[in-house]
C-alpha cells in the first residue's frame, strides 16, 4: 500500500519528445515505474528509451492501458493536454509545467474534478513511492523505503528534507510535491486524508511556504482529524511583507498567509515545526524512535 | 504580475463596455490645453496622478480645477511629485462628476476554492481592508457557466440598487466577467462604482495581469511593474532576482529552498540582501548571467546553496568559474557554496581547484558565509 501510486500505475508521458520529457521518461523506468507510453501529435509510431510513442492519449491508453499521465508540455498547450488526459480516461494526471496561466488551471481542475481525475500540480516535482512507482521529476537518489509520509509546496527544498531523511537511516512512504503555484489540483487538505488511512505511514512530514492559507487550513484538518504525529517547516519566514497581494486578495486573507500564522497554526494543531530545513530530519528520527520504544 | 495604470485599466474597462468618466492621459502640461479644447476632458475637471500605490487623494495626487490653466497648474505641480517613493510620470484628466453613492465592486481569485469570487460592498470609496467583513458580499463564480443571471441579482442587492440602476448593473457585471477572462486578470476592482445621477461609472480602476498568460498578451509587455532596474535585467533573463536591505546574497535552485537559505542565515544573526533562484537549469551560461547580476547589487559575500536533483552540480560549478573569472578584479565577492547531489563529487573537486570549498553543512556553511560578510550582530 502507498498513496495514489503503486506498481500497478501504467504511465504515459505527455510531451515525451521533448528534453524534460525523454530525460524523466529515463529516471522513471530506472526507479522502477512502469513507463508503458508516450504522447506527442505528430511522433505516433517512434519510440523514446524504448518506449512507444502515440499521436494521442486515447490512442496510448486503448494500447497500452495506461491510468496515470505525466505531463511535460508546454504552457500554451497545457491545457489542451490535461483536458485530453481527462477525456482518455487517465485518472492521475501529475503536471510537472511551470507558468500555466491560473485561468487554464480554473478551467483544468474543474473539468478534472468533475470527471474523477486527480491532478498533481501544476509546477510540481510529482508524486514517488519508494519501491513501487514514481510519476514526475524528484530524483531517484534522495529516497529509500520506509514509513515517513512526505508533502511539500515547494521542489528542490522537498529534495534536500527527504535526502535528508534517508540521510538519517529512515525511509519514505511516499512523498507528494504539490507545486507552488497560486491553484493546484492536490492541496495539503487534499492530500492529508490519503496519509491518514495509508497503513504504511507512520509519520507526516509538511513543507510549506508563505502565501495562500492551504497551511492553515492544513492545520485544521490535522486538529480535528489527522491522527499521525507531523513535523513541519515553513519556508520564507525572513521574507520582506510580499508585493504580492492586491487590495481583494488581502481581504480574501485577511491576516492569514504570513509565516508567523502558518507556524502558529500548525503549532496550535499539535504538529512540531522546525525553525531549520536540518532540523526535520532531527525531529521526524526523535518520533520514529520514540514511536519504536512505544 | 502587472499592475496596470488607472488610465489603462479605464482602456480595458471601455474595451468591454464598462462606463467610465470621459478623459484623458497627459505626459506633460503642454499637452492639457489640446486635451480640454478637443472636448476630451470637459470642465470642470479632476486631476490624478498616474501612479499605482493607494491613497492619492490624501497625499495631495488628486486635484480639482474648472479651467484651463487651473488644470494646467495641477498637472505641473503633480508631474513633480514623488509619490511613495514612485516618480509621477502621467497624469489622468477627467470630467468632474457630481457622485451620489460610491460602491465597491471586484472579481479576484480565491485559492482555496479554486474559484473567481464576486466581491460588493455598498460602503465603496475607501480602501477595502477598512471594510468590515460582514459588509462585504462575496460569492463563488464557477469557471464554465461564469457569472449567472440569479448571482448579478444578489450582487445588485447587496449594492441596494434597483429598477434600472439595477438593470445597468447586470451589464456592467457581465463586462467585468469578460474583461476578467479576456485579460487574464488576477483582479479586476472597481472602487469606486459611483452613482453618478441615474448613471453607474466606474471612477477608478485597478486592473492586475497575470504574468503567466503573457503569451497571449503582447500589448502588456512595455508595462513596468514595480520593479529595481537589477529586476528587470534578471526578468529579462529568466532569472528569479529579489532585492532586498541585507548584504549577503543568495544564489539558490527552487524558490522553496532560496527562501529556507535566507531564513536560515538571518536566524543564525546574518543579513541577506540578495533572492537569487537558478530555478531548474544548470546551463553554465545561465549561472554565469546569475553570478554577474549578483555581482551588480554588490554583496558583501555570496552563498551558493545548490541541491541537484536533475540539476548537475558539475555544471553549476563550471558556469560558477565562468562568471568569477569575468567579474572585474575589484567587483569580486567572497564566496561560499553548498553544492549537494547529483554529480556532487565532480562538482565540489572543479571549486577545489578554483580556490573554493564546499561546506556540506547548511549550518556551518551559512555561519562561514555570516562571517565573510561582517554582518554578524
Amino acid at each position: 500500500m502507498s498513496v495514489l501510486v503503486d506498481r500497478g500505475t501504467r504511465v504515459v508521458v505527455q510531451g515525451i519528445t521533448g528534453h524534460q520529457g525523454t530525460v524523466h521518461t529515463r529516471q522513471m523506468r530506472e526507479f522502477g515505474t512502469q513507463v508503458v507510453a508516450g504522447v506527442t501529435p505528430g511522433k505516433g509510431g517512434t519510440r523514446v528509451e524504448e518506449v512507444p510513442v502515440f499521436d494521442s492519449v486515447r490512442d496510448a491508453v486503448s494500447a497500452t492501458g495506461a491510468n496515470a499521465s505525466c505531463i511535460f508540455v508546454p504552457a500554451p498547450f497545457a491545457k489542451d493536454a490535461l483536458l485530453e488526459a481527462v477525456d482518455a480516461g487517465i485518472r492521475l494526471a501529475v503536471i510537472v509545467t511551470e507558468h500555466i496561466p491560473f485561468h487554464d488551471m480554473l478551467v483544468m481542475y474543474h473539468y478534472a474534478r468533475e470527471r474523477g481525475t486527480r491532478i498533481i500540480g501544476p509546477n510540481c516535482p510529482g508524486i514517488a513511492s519508494p519501491g513501487g512507482s514514481k510519476v514526475g521529476i524528484i530524483p531517484n537518489v534522495v529516497f529509500r523505503p520506509g514509513r515517513v509520509g512526505v508533502i511539500s509546496r515547494s521542489g528542490t527544498l522537498t529534495y534536500e528534507i527527504v535526502n535528508g531523511i534517508k540521510e538519517h537511516g529512515l525511509g519514505q512512504s511516499t512523498c507528494i510535491g504539490l507545486g507552488g503555484d497560486p491553484v493546484v489540483g492536490t492541496s495539503f487538505v487534499d492530500a492529508l486524508p490519503l496519509f491518514e488511512s495509508d497503513p504504511d505511514t507512520d509519520l507526516l512530514v509538511l513543507v510549506g511556504e508563505i502565501g495562500g492559507t492551504a497551511e492553515e487550513e492544513a492545520a485544521e484538518y490535522i486538529r480535528r482529524s489527522f491522527s499521525k504525529p507531523v513535523v513541519a517547516y515553513i519556508a520564507g519566514r525572513s521574507a520582506p511583507p510580499g508585493k504580492r497581494m492586491g487590495h481583494a486578495g488581502a481581504i480574501i486573507s485577511r491576516g492569514k498567509g504570513t509565516a508567523d500564522s502558518k507556524v502558529a497554526a500548525l503549532e496550535g494543531a499539535g504538529a512540531r515545526v522546525a525553525r531549520f530545513p536540518y532540523e526535520v530530519p532531527l525531529m521526524v528520527a526523535e518520533l520514529a524512535a520514540a514511536r519504536v520504544r512505544a | 504580475m502587472v499592475k496596470l495604470p488607472e488610465w489603462r485599466g479605464k482602456d480595458v474597462f471601455r474595451k468591454y463596455g464598462l462606463p467610465t468618466p470621459k478623459g484623458q492621459v497627459v505626459k506633460s502640461a503642454d499637452e492639457v490645453e489640446g486635451a480640454i479644447r478637443s472636448g476630451a476632458v470637459p470642465l470642470p475637471c479632476v486631476v490624478k496622478a498616474q501612479v499605482l500605490a493607494g491613497g492619492r487623494g490624501k497625499g495631495g495626487a488628486v486635484r480639482f480645477a474648472n479651467t484651463v490653466e487651473e488644470a494646467r497648474a495641477a498637472t505641473t505641480a503633480i508631474l513633480g511629485l514623488e509619490f511613495k517613493g514612485e516618480r509621477v510620470r502621467e497624469v489622468l484628466l477627467e470630467e468632474k462628476l457630481s457622485i451620489g453613492r460610491e460602491l465597491y465592486l471586484a472579481l479576484a481569485l480565491d485559492r482555496t476554492a479554486r474559484q473567481p469570487i464576486l466581491m460588493t460592498s455598498s460602503s465603496g470609496g475607501v480602501e477595502i481592508e477598512s471594510v468590515a467583513d460582514d459588509a462585504i458580499d462575496r460569492q463563488p463564480i464557477h469557471p464554465f457557466p461564469g457569472l449567472v443571471a440569479y448571482q448579478r441579482r444578489r450582487a445588485a442587492r447587496s449594492l441596494r440598487l434597483d429598477g434600472d440602476l439595477a438593470k445597468q448593473l447586470d451589464r456592467l457585471l457581465g463586462s467585468l466577467w469578460k474583461a476578467w477572462e479576456g485579460e487574464d486578470a488576477e483582479l479586476v476592482e472597481i472602487n469606486p462604482l459611483g452613482v453618478v445621477g441615474d448613471r453607474l461609472v466606474a471612477l477608478d480602476a485597478k486592473v492586475i495581469v497575470e504574468d503567466d498568460a503573457a503569451f497571449r498578451h503582447p500589448e502588456y509587455a512595455e508595462v513596468r511593474d514595480d520593479r529595481t532596474p537589477l529586476e528587470e535585467i534578471a526578468r529579462e533573463e529568466e532569472i528569479a532576482f529579489v532585492q532586498l536591505d541585507g548584504t549577503i546574497g543568495v544564489i539558490a535552485n527552487g524558490a522553496g529552498l532560496t527562501m529556507a537559505t535566507l531564513d536560515v542565515l538571518k536566524e543564525l544573526g546574518g543579513d541577506p540582501g540578495v533572492f537569487l533562484d537558478l530555478g531548474g537549469t544548470d546551463d553554465p551560461k545561465k549561472v554565469a548571467q546569475a553570478f554577474l547580476l549578483m555581482a551588480k547589487a554588490k554583496p558583501r559575500a555570496v552563498f551558493l546553496n545548490i541541491f541537484g536533483g536533475v540539476t548537475r552540480c558539475d555544471t553549476v560549478a563550471k558556469g560558477l568559474i565562468e562568471a568569477r573569472e569575468a567579474i572585474p578584479e575589484g567587483e569580486r565577492f567572497p564566496l561560499v557554496a553548498r553544492i549537494r547531489g547529483n554529480r556532487e563529487k565532480e562538482g565540489v573537486e572543479l571549486l577545489r581547484g578554483a580556490g573554493v570549498t564546499s561546506v556540506p553543512d547548511l549550518r556551518a556553511s551559512a555561519e562561514a558565509v555570516i562571517a565573510a560578510a561582517g554582518a554578524r550582530r
